[in-house]
């Protein structure tokens, strides 16, 4: 692994803000096939004893200007391609949810590499990069940590 | 949705019930354009066969997503989820679609899981379970694990 690959663990990516809409909560969960009602309808996750509607864990609204949602990625991502690891997957996650995301939250995602590891694979060399994401909520709380490992090869 | 399931109706070893899940590239578009991941490696053949994977793959998110479905429907809507986690351990490959909205014949997923433990901390009704997605072989390609809080009949 090169220098330039392992000098970027602990590297912060700028903080990107996220706007939780209704419409993105319902789109989302149509797309992962969820009739689920309280990522559909307010009224039901009203009685259920929520503030709006809610995301299904996992999904945490839509980033404001498209900025990428884990700008961490993207910066080791043109790394790794330069160093001629320009096929990527991605490899798990690992999630905390402290605070149920609701429509009309806006969240600040603070992203860093966490760790930058190599292991020899079946078809040769594979670069596991984890990029832990904290969430904030409007008033400061954390509501979730999101850690994603992608690999390269 | 199904009835509320409490903490004290679940025993280790009890099973999740299974979900239904067919992966098509209709739904791989939908997808991307729902969560954003617009990586052509879920929809392009042509991209796709450079990139080592035997063809276009289904996203790792989305089969991440089923569970958390599996897990969510499960726990109802008093129910919460406190940890999740997975890993994209095997490739899926999406069905073609036969017509605009139906999927040519072929594999169909199955999300599953089992309670493991489950404890009192901290005043929560704490439930762990394995869970996963199983292919048409029946190869666990996305296993994961989830915490979750439930309500207690003791209230």
């Amino acid at each position: 692994m090169t220098d330039e690959v392992k000098a970027m663990i602990g590297t912060m990516a700028e903080p990107v803000i996220m706007e939780v809409e209704r419409g993105a909560i319902r789109r989302y969960a149509d797309a992962v096939g969820d009739d689920n009602p309280l990522f559909h309808d307010v009224e039901f996750a009203k009685n259920a004893g929520y503030e709006d509607m809610i995301c299904p864990p996992g999904f945490w609204g839509w980033a404001i200007k498209g900025k990428a949602v884990i700008g961490g990625l993207s910066m080791v991502g043109a790394v790794l391609v330069k160093a001629g690891l320009f096929r990527i997957l991605d490899g798990g996650v690992d999630q905390e949810f402290y605070i149920p995301i609701r429509a009309g939250d806006t969240l600040t995602a603070y992203s860093k590499i966490a760790d930058i590891r190599e292991r020899e694979g079946k078809a040769g060399k594979m670069v596991f990069t984890t990029v832990e994401t904290t969430y904030l909520n409007q008033n400061g709380d954390k509501v979730a940590v999101n850690r994603a490992t992608i690999i390269a090869r | 949705m199904a009835k509320q399931v409490y903490y004290e109706d679940v025993e280790i070893g009890s099973e999740v019930p299974t979900l239904e899940k067919i992966s098509t590239t209709l739904m791989a578009v939908r997808w991307a354009g729902g969560s954003g991941d617009f990586n052509p490696l879920h929809y392009d053949d042509n991209f796709a066969a450079t990139q080592g994977t035997g063809g276009i793959i289904t996203h790792g998110a989305l089969k991440r997503a089923w569970i958390v479905q599996l897990v969510t429907d499960w726990i109802g809507a008093k129910g919460r989820v406190k940890k999740f986690s997975c890993q994209y351990r095997g490739m899926d490959f999406p069905r073609r679609m036969a017509t605009m909205g139906d999927p040519a014949e072929g594999e169909t997923w199955l999300c599953k899981g089992t309670v493991t433990g489950k404890k009192v901390e901290d005043g929560e009704h704490l439930v762990e379970c394995d869970i996963w997605v199983e292919n048409g072989k029946g190869e666990k390609t996305t296993p994961g694990s989830a915490t979750v809080i439930l309500p207690s009949k003791k209230g």
